[in-house]
């Protein structure tokens, strides 16, 4: 079986890639197993490696610059790189641990953005980490990461690089407007969401990119937002989710943003299903109308357990309950 | 090439110096070379929270960090919870309460309900709930789990 090369695009299969998820009860990763003929692990314990800890984001994307090509990647908070690597789906030959950089540690707002370091864990957002609406949506949007102990290692940059089509971090990103910092030894480079997420756990981030930060526009007060996910068991990866974002003024919704995750390769925002929204007064069946758009929209992604019209039908279900969550 | 690194780990307050490979998990360290099996590795890939240990106050999956990675930090473990030969009151309220049945999961989850306690004993049940659905376990049925940690958290609080 092929196993993706650190930010290389290729056309690696949906089940495939779905391999490197953590969380996923074992029981379905030996299905998959038996269904795609992968056969059966015989190991759960990682490949050897080389350890490297910089210092410094400097000392770091050196070591990058040096050792991706030789299959070095970054270790940040390895709560899906590490069970990938116990799966042996991940043989690495080289972790950069970033743990140590304190710079990358970095949670501060400044008048338009929220900065989100790469060593910033997912347990940080569970009280507002800004003011207004920004710092409740994240903390709203956390308690579906996973579990508690997994959040307590896992970092929001770590989620956005990593890219699962079902991770809520990414979804956030794609539909508040993420701009995400990619430094090299060159330099840095600024992408913007719409542009980084590219496939199912593929990026724009180069090999020897470093996903420095993420930054996050803050909300104007009287934002309103709504998050809304459905899986089989809590804690498990979304089959659909949504979040809608908007203020009403005057009576109408003005700058609606919904997106959709986990129900297509990557996140995205769904203008089909904002402009039904926009100038409109919030009500029931306008909700409905554009939970409906939004599911004729989307191009659904399909599993064993998940049939792509299935799931079409959840994105109608979570969008609308997403929008009446944010509703006055 | 295998690279193998000296690591110095503090466990309980004891420090174990060890020399192991990179791709050694934390779990397998403190099993195989500290010697502290209490700790159990049952999925390996961060599903089952067996291994739940507490690395400087919070509670992490041991399988899914290497060992090299927890050279600095205070990890506390099972071992570490009764003083002498008082058991800690959610050792002593899991028997109480018949918060076990064959044992496997156990440890790993006195260190989670140890490290939410700790933090805040006043927790409330939804969201005890919801921080006890982190770990699995094939025979309680979790409801008697949920009793002994509450029990235990009256205890802790009335304690202050």
């Amino acid at each position: 079986m092929s196993v993706r090369e650190p930010g290389q695009p290729d056309d690696t299969d949906v089940a495939d890639a779905r391999l490197y998820r953590v969380g996923k009860p074992c029981i379905t990763w030996h299905i998959d197993w038996a269904r795609e003929g992968f056969g059966t692990p015989s190991s759960m314990k990682p490949a050897p490696f080389r350890y490297h800890v910089p210092k410094s984001v400097d000392e770091a994307v050196a070591l990058l610059a040096q050792l991706a090509p030789d299959d070095g990647r970054v270790l940040a908070g390895g709560q899906s790189l590490v069970p990938a690597m116990a799966f042996r789906l991940a043989r690495p030959a080289h972790l950069i641990d970033i743990n140590g950089i304190a710079t990358l540690e970095r949670l501060a707002a400044d008048g338009s953005a929220l900065t989100i370091g790469a060593c910033v864990r997912h347990a940080a957002f569970h009280r507002p980490v800004a003011d207004g609406p920004l710092g409740r949506l994240l903390a709203s949007v956390v308690r579906h990461i996973a579990h508690y102990p997994i959040r307590t290692r896992g970092t929001f940059c770590g989620s956005l690089a990593h890219a699962d089509p079902a991770s809520e971090w990414c979804l956030v990103a794609a539909t508040l407007g993420a701009e995400i910092a990619a430094t090299s030894a060159r330099g840095t480079r600024r992408i913007a969401a719409k542009d980084f997420f590219t496939g199912i756990m593929t990026t724009a981030l180069a090999d020897e990119e470093l996903l420095a930060e993420a930054r996050l526009p803050l909300l104007p007060a009287g934002t309103r937002f709504g998050f809304q996910e459905f899986n089989r068991r809590a804690g498990d990866f979304a089959i659909a989710m949504a979040l809608a974002v908007y203020r009403v003024e005057d009576g109408v919704i003005a700058d609606p943003r919904i997106g959709v995750g986990g129900a297509e390769s990557c996140p995205r925002r769904l203008a089909e299903a904002e402009r039904i929204l926009k100038g409109q007064a919030p009500r029931g069946d306008l909700f409905r109308a554009a939970a409906g758009a939004a599911a004729a929209a989307i191009d659904p992604i399909e599993d064993p357990a998940t049939p792509a019209e299935y799931r079409r039908e959840v994105v109608a279900a979570v969008t609308r309950q997403a929008l009446e969550r944010a509703a006055p | 090439m295998i690279e193998k690194r000296d690591v110095t780990l503090t466990i309980n307050g004891t420090t174990h110096r060890v020399h192991v490979e990179s791709r050694r998990t934390l779990v397998d360290v403190i099993r195989d070379d500290c010697g502290l099996t209490g700790t159990h590795a049952g999925c390996e890939h961060g599903v089952c929270g067996s291994c739940t240990v507490i690395l400087d106050d919070t509670p992490v999956r041991a399988c899914l960090m290497f060992a090299v990675q927890a050279e600095g930090h205070r990890i506390r473990t099972v071992e570490g919870l009764a003083e002498g030969d008082v058991l800690h009151p959610l050792q002593r309220a899991f028997m109480a309460h018949h918060g076990l049945q064959c044992g496997f999961c156990t440890p790993g989850f006195l260190m989670l309900a140890t490290s939410v306690l700790e933090r805040d004993p006043h927790i409330g049940d939804e969201e005890l709930i919801d921080l006890l659905a982190s770990n699995l376990c094939r025979c309680t049925g979790y409801q008697n789990i949920i009793k002994a940690v509450r029990a235990a958290a009256q205890e802790m609080r009335s304690r202050g």
